[in-house]
């Protein structure tokens, strides 16, 4: 018979106050295999560690039980203080007796007999454990960082200053993202491009960073410290390393409806192009939609311009595969499309903008080479109406919008309303708004200098409706403040669109499988202390692919996320778990089940020879590949024969539980 | 195909053309528009307090009184008081109780009645691409806008009719009997309504709005579906005019059933 402790905790009032703790550890002291029970306010602290580690030795326990919070809490913490002792640490077993009792129950008799129930379970599937032993695994040294933007470039200049390899995977010709479509960033209004492209030359010149881009990420396995990816490259159409950026085509190609998404397509571009000046790699890409060369095999014409003779009419997509240690995630946002909000008439009216595209209207860069002149007839506004938290903060049974707060638009509202009150004086400006949001260094004052130097006109409350009268907007609204309606003939209106992750997010969530919300944003490993990490190990979050940010926040959160990436690349092994899955091969029959449900690709097939009693013969068997298990559990549920099972968590060990709650 | 029918007081007087050429044009589509016996007003207001039960009390009569499990509406304020009582019979057990104590019906409702407008009809049940081969009088060359009003869309989700913000319905109506439908944004606004008898000039406000807007688009003249809505257009019309009339007149001209 096992020698076994129990150790019920009270967690302060968290447990004890709806459990009686003493009677709990009194109750225990009468199951079969307890030699040693007994309570204490805190077990986690450094003297309830104390406590155990001395009834370890003096009782010469070989298995702890401990009565206490959710196994995710301290666990790992019990676990290690087991070992100091010289106990095997899978020979520590934790009754959750917070999360799972005290928390939900009310009732002081009714949660302390459950807790004894629980606490009866675990002594139960202890009496089964056996030591078990950690294996190691190696680690690849190098980080895949998936999306350049401002988070992507961050991140991989961080990891890649420590000495690491880093791979950023674009999926547009150019690496910058949304940043670069930026005008001005708030709160100090330096321009956006001036303070990105450096970084991104700086990414480029960078050795250790190997930027793919025009590329997607299509396949992943492997686990932590040991991914492998699949890279679509895809056909440029343009030798990267002969294109000298030149722009010589640009007035040649013939084909000129392709829509230019960096500038929100507000304007056309040809079949070829650079994004924007500062585009990197500067390096051509052929639109295989609109080239007239691509789609009906006639024309040519920037080939026979381009001297460096860069064009390749035949490039076909690439298919690469690469290792990488740590993956992350740093895919971004996308502002949402405003037309099904009806109320403010963006489908309808050429004068309804989202503010993304005012960005483009004001930048030096953009269609109108920063003049702000509105889209419908190219003349100056003279009354423009900002409306912020379109589709952001909607009641999320209307499905209209999305329930989150988007964070940035107060922000960049008051900065476009400021910038135009500087610029163009004679412009009136207001501001439609729920709430004006600025917790942020500098932003509220920055938000109040919109108001009182540049007498921005804030509004309290929202939109009703935008309908084209003659050449005006009128815009239909409530004041909240003065208790009316208002209505504002404007030139031009635009909306502050709540921002959504970028569509390709949720592909590759599930690629990875890191978790993400209902939102498509990924979700971190703990809300609060483990706010850069996804809970699959190995995957980071980096920027908006997160939660909605603004740049510095971004950039903060794109640097916690690089050392967390040291931290993993810089270790030579990683402790595997050893809760993995094994295959009892006397019993297999090689029916190929398991293998179908595993996730992480761990199971393959063997011919074996199998010597048992009675039995000498070759047979088909499943192997587990312990480095890939991540101890799940599915194939052992999933095999017809009993032969799989999982270590730290056997059929017998469940059952062994289960008897001891139900009988 | 029988459906039960609501006409609603306003139909029986002011609004008479609009249930006459409602009846002409169902029996060109084969459809038995059958009147609930006895029917009363529907209570013309639908309650803005939660714990009024008294004006729904006839709304909750016509819905028990329905036979053949679809009742048809063609006045919006009609519409809009029966559908949403029916809404309220089938998610508010307070009302239902409350509603039950007093009128102690021997059955009481059960709740399973559906409530639909004449559009809804005809787009749903008969679809207007078939519509569109009924019509034996097209109506090319017209310009007609569509005047919603504000009853036969809101609340959006319990009307669950068309987007309040931007519907299409009666424009897609309009199309199927060979007229132009022209789309102004001001279609979708009260026309005054009530407020009429109490400022005038509101009302007359209101109207010139939408007016303004529609001659502006280009429409030549108007369709509505509500008798309110109607006598705003008309009565409080300024320095703005168009022809108005029901759509179910449109419809019975297209079909041949009343002289253009």
């Amino acid at each position: 018979m096992q020698k076994i402790g129990v150790f019920v905790c009270w967690c302060g009032s968290n447990i004890a106050g709806t459990v009686d703790v003493e009677a709990v550890a009194e109750a225990m002291k009468t199951v079969p295999g307890v030699v040693f029970s007994t309570h204490y306010q805190y077990m986690c602290s450094a003297a309830g560690q104390k406590l155990i580690a001395d009834a370890i030795h003096e009782h010469h326990l070989d298995g702890i039980v401990v009565a206490s919070c959710s196994p995710r809490m301290h666990e790992n913490t019990f676990r290690k203080t087991a070992e100091a002792a010289g106990l095997n640490p899978y020979m520590v077993e934790i009754a959750n007796i917070r999360e799972q009792c005290s928390w939900i129950h009310k009732d002081k008799e009714e949660g302390t007999a459950k807790a004894i129930v629980l606490a009866k379970a675990a002594v139960a599937k202890l009496l089964h454990n056996k030591p078990l032993t950690a294996g190691t695994s190696a680690v690849t040294k190098r980080c895949l960082v998936i999306g350049g933007g401002i988070a992507g470039i961050q991140t991989a200049l961080d990891v890649a200053d420590a000495g690491y390899e880093v791979d950023i995977v674009e999926q547009r010709p150019t690496i910058g993202g949304r940043m670069a479509q930026l005008d001005k960033t708030f709160p100090t209004l330096d321009c956006s491009a001036c303070i990105l492209t450096p970084k991104m030359v700086e990414a480029a010149q960078n050795e250790k960073i190997n930027i793919i881009s025009y590329a997607k990420v299509e396949k992943v396995d492997g686990f932590v410290g040991n991914f492998r990816a699949t890279i679509r490259k895809k056909a440029r159409c343009v030798d990267e390393t002969k294109c000298t950026g030149c722009s010589l085509y640009m007035n040649k190609c013939p084909s000129k409806k392709g829509k230019d998404e960096f500038n929100m397509e507000m304007n056309n571009r040809p079949a070829i192009y650079i994004p924007f000046a500062q585009a990197i790699p500067n390096v051509a890409v052929i639109d295989p939609e609109q080239c007239v060369k691509l789609k009906t095999g006639k024309c040519g014409l920037c080939q026979k311009v381009c001297t460096a003779g860069a064009i390749d009419y035949t490039q076909q997509d690439e298919l690469m595969e690469r290792e990488y240690g740590a993956i992350v995630v740093a895919t971004g946002f996308k502002p949402i499309d405003p037309s099904p909000l009806n109320e403010y008439g963006y489908a309808e009216n050429a004068d309804v903008i989202t503010s993304l595209e005012l960005e483009r209207l004001m930048n030096a860069a953009g269609p109108t080479k920063g003049t702000l002149l509105r889209p419908s007839d190219l003349k100056h506004p003279h009354e423009i109406v900002f409306i912020q938290c379109v589709g952001s903060r909607c009641d999320e049974n209307t499905k209209r919008g999305k329930p989150y707060c988007s964070k940035i638009c107060c922000m960049y509202t008051a900065k476009h309303a400021m910038l135009i009150r500087d610029k163009y004086p004679d412009t009136k400006v207001h501001v439609f708004y729920i709430d004006v949001r600025t917790p942020g260094k500098n932003f509220d004052e920055f938000y109040r200098r919109a108001v009182e130097q540049y007498g921005v006109d804030y509004i309290k409350g929202m939109v009703g409706k935008v309908a084209r009268e003659g050449d005006k907007l009128m815009v239909r609204g409530s004041d909240l403040i003065s208790n009316q309606q208002v209505e504002i003939a404007a030139d031009l209106v635009v909306l502050a669109t709540a921002i959504e992750p970028d569509p390709s997010a949720r592909s590759i969530g599930t690629m990875l499988t890191a978790s993400m919300d209902t939102n498509d944003f990924f979700t971190e490993a703990h809300a609060k202390l483990r706010p850069v990490e996804s809970p699959t190990a190995g995957i980071f979050l980096s920027g908006v692919a997160q939660g909605p940010k603004d740049v510095p926040e971004t950039v903060a959160q794109a640097s916690a996320a690089a050392a967390k990436v040291i931290g993993l690349l810089a270790k030579d092994h990683l402790v595997t778990n050893p809760c993995v899955a094994g295959s009892d091969e006397l019993l297999c029959n090689g029916c190929s089940q398991c293998e179908k449900v595993c996730p992480y690709g761990a199971i393959t097939y063997v011919d074996k020879e199998v010597r048992g009693p009675g039995v000498r013969e070759v047979r088909r068997v499943a192997q587990v590949n312990p480095a890939v298990c991540q101890g799940c559990g599915a194939c052992t549920v999933t095999c017809p024969s009993g032969a799989m099972d999982l270590k730290g968590f056997t059929n017998q060990q469940i059952m062994a539980e289960v008897d001891a709650i139900c009988l | 195909m029988i459906y039960s029918y609501y006409p609603g007081c306003t139909l029986k007087d002011r609004a008479k053309q609009m249930d006459i050429y409602a009846r002409k044009c169902a029996d060109v589509l084969g459809i038995a528009l059958k009147e609930l016996p006895e029917w009363q007003c529907c209570g013309a207001v639908y309650p803005a307090a939660s714990d009024e039960i008294a004006p729904r009390l006839s709304a909750v009569r016509a819905l028990m009184n329905t036979e053949e499990g679809k009742l048809v509406t063609m006045c919006s304020a009609c519409h809009h008081v029966l559908k949403r009582t029916n809404f309220d019979w089938n998610r508010d057990e307070n009302f239902r109780q409350k509603a039950n104590n007093y009128m102690k019906p021997e059955t009481p409702y059960d709740g399973s009645v559906e409530v639909i407008h004449f559009l809804e009809l005809l787009r749903d049940e008969i679809g207007f691409d078939a519509l569109k081969e009924k019509v034996v009088n097209p109506l090319t060359g017209r310009k007609i806008g569509a005047f919603y009003g504000c009853l036969l869309l809101r609340p959006g989700k319990v009307l669950a009719f068309d987007d309040p913000e931007n519907p299409s319905i009666i424009e897609d109506f309009i199309r199927a009997l060979g007229a132009e439908p022209v789309r102004y944004p001001y279609r979708n606004e009260c026309c005054g309504a009530y407020v009429a008898l109490e400022n005038k000039a509101c009302a007359e406000m209101q109207v010139e709005r939408a007016l303004n807007s529609a001659v502006a688009a280009g429409c030549e003249e108007l369709i509505t579906a509500c008798p309110l809505c109607m006598y705003n257009l008309v009565e409080n019309a300024t320095a703005h005019k168009l022809p108005v009339s029901y759509f179910t007149e449109l419809l019975a001209e297209a079909l041949g059933v009343k002289e253009g």
